[in-house]
Order: C-alpha cells, then sequence, then structure tokens
C-alpha cells in the first residue's frame, strides 16, 4: 500500500505508540495516509480504538514476524 | 463531536503509581481529549524539575513481581529500595517502557494542564523553584469547577 509517511515504533510500549503515532499525523495533510510499524501486541486494539476515537481511518492492519503494520488514512 | 474532557487526581509519588495518571492523560490527549490532573500529596513528587528520587519498595508491596523471593525482613535492609528502584527502572528501558520525564513532557506538549494543590505544597514546604514551569497552582474548587464537566474523572 502507498504511504506519504512512515513511523517505526519497534520496541515501544504503551502508551508511545499511540501517542506518538498522534505527534506524526499532525504535520500531515487531510487524506495522507501514515504507515505504522509496532512491535506491542497491545498496539493492535490500541490503534483501532485510536482510529475510531479520532476519526482517522484504518485502512489495514497486518501482523508479520512479531510486526504489526498499520495504514492509517488521516481525517 | 463535542470535546471529551477526562480529570484526574494524583496522589502517588512512588514509581508504580506514578505512571498511571501520565500514561492515562498522554493517551486522552492524543486523542483529542482536554485534560487536567490535579497532583496532592505525594502526587505532588511527580512536578518536580528532578523526577530521578521517584522510587519502588517492595516493602509492603507483596504483589510486586521479584526475581528471587525475598523475605520482609531482607526487603527492610538499606539499600533495597534503591536495588529494587534501578532492577526497575533498567527492566522498564529494557521493554521500551518510556520514562516518567519523557511521558511528563508529552502530557505538557499535548497541552494537558497540571495543577498543584497549594495547600499541600503549603504543608510539605515545598518550594515552586523546585516544580517544573507551566504549572498552576489551585485547590479543592479549582478542581471541582473542571470535574463537573468531564467525562472521565480518576482518584489515583
Amino acid at each position: 500500500m502507498n504511504f506519504d509517511k512512515e513511523f517505526d515504533a519497534s520496541g515501544l510500549a504503551c502508551p508511545l505508540p499511540i501517542v506518538k503515532t498522534k505527534k506524526s499525523l499532525v504535520d500531515m495533510a487531510s487524506g495522507q495516509v501514515l504507515k505504522v510499524v509496532a512491535t506491542d501486541p497491545g498496539s493492535v486494539c490500541d490503534m483501532a480504538a485510536f482510529a475510531e476515537q479520532t476519526g482517522h481511518a484504518l485502512l489495514q492492519q497486518t501482523e508479520e514476524g512479531g510486526k504489526y503494520v498499520f495504514f492509517l488514512k488521516k481525517a | 463531536m463535542a470535546t471529551k474532557k477526562m480529570a484526574i487526581i494524583a496522589t502517588k509519588g512512588a514509581l508504580d503509581m506514578a505512571y498511571p495518571p501520565l500514561i492515562l492523560a498522554s493517551t486522552a490527549a492524543a486523542l483529542g481529549w482536554e485534560v487536567q490532573i490535579f497532583f496532592t500529596f505525594y502526587g505532588l513528587q511527580l512536578l518536580r524539575k528532578d523526577l530521578s528520587g521517584i522510587a519502588i519498595s517492595p516493602l509492603a508491596n507483596p504483589a510486586m513481581p521479584m526475581p528471587v523471593p525475598m523475605p520482609v525482613i531482607v526487603q527492610m535492609l538499606p539499600g533495597m529500595e534503591a536495588m529494587a528502584t534501578s532492577m526497575m527502572k533498567a527492566k522498564m528501558k529494557k521493554k521500551g517502557v518510556a520514562s516518567l520525564t519523557e511521558l511528563r513532557e508529552l502530557c505538557q506538549e499535548a497541552e494537558v494542564k497540571f495543577i498543584a494543590c497549594q495547600m499541600t505544597v503549603d504543608l510539605f514546604e515545598f518550594s515552586k523553584d523546585d516544580f517544573i514551569d507551566g504549572i498552576e497552582y489551585g485547590g479543592a474548587a479549582t478542581f471541582m469547577k473542571f470535574a463537573g464537566e468531564t467525562d472521565v474523572c480518576l482518584f489515583i
């Protein structure tokens, strides 16, 4: 999937993946896509909850070899 | 969608109890919530410029996981609290848990409002010079004004 910016949250524990994802989105334009890579298993539920509450669209999420990859489209 | 609001009363100054207010506040702020934390009694320690004195003790903390079982009489020995604190901090760093200073900075960047309880500042004779900048000083009425409008209100 195409994306405009990537944020690597590997090795970070709650709440950093979410708090720093929010920070990564700040300087992006509406409609742009942010790719987030995380290793915290809790980020699977958290990212969905973050998207739901902020209005950003969680386009896709996958898991591969202990890495969780999310694509968020900025609202 | 109206902005959601959360108010937290932070009353504890031990390492383990310092995390929940700052984790919840930084997360809620990231979700676009308006957040205030009212620091009172030992919670005031979390407003110090230097947080290196925040410690954890295995004593009277029977649920704390220990690498080896430790009798209470041993936990009372000099240096045990410092050892437990440095072990906990090392473990947190290894697991990617933010430091208290980093979490507090993230809260302030996200405009979480910090209010120090004036009564307990005076009670403990703390100097405002020891506290970080950008905080307000107030009392219970200040807290209630905001707390009364919140969606989530927690005492920690």
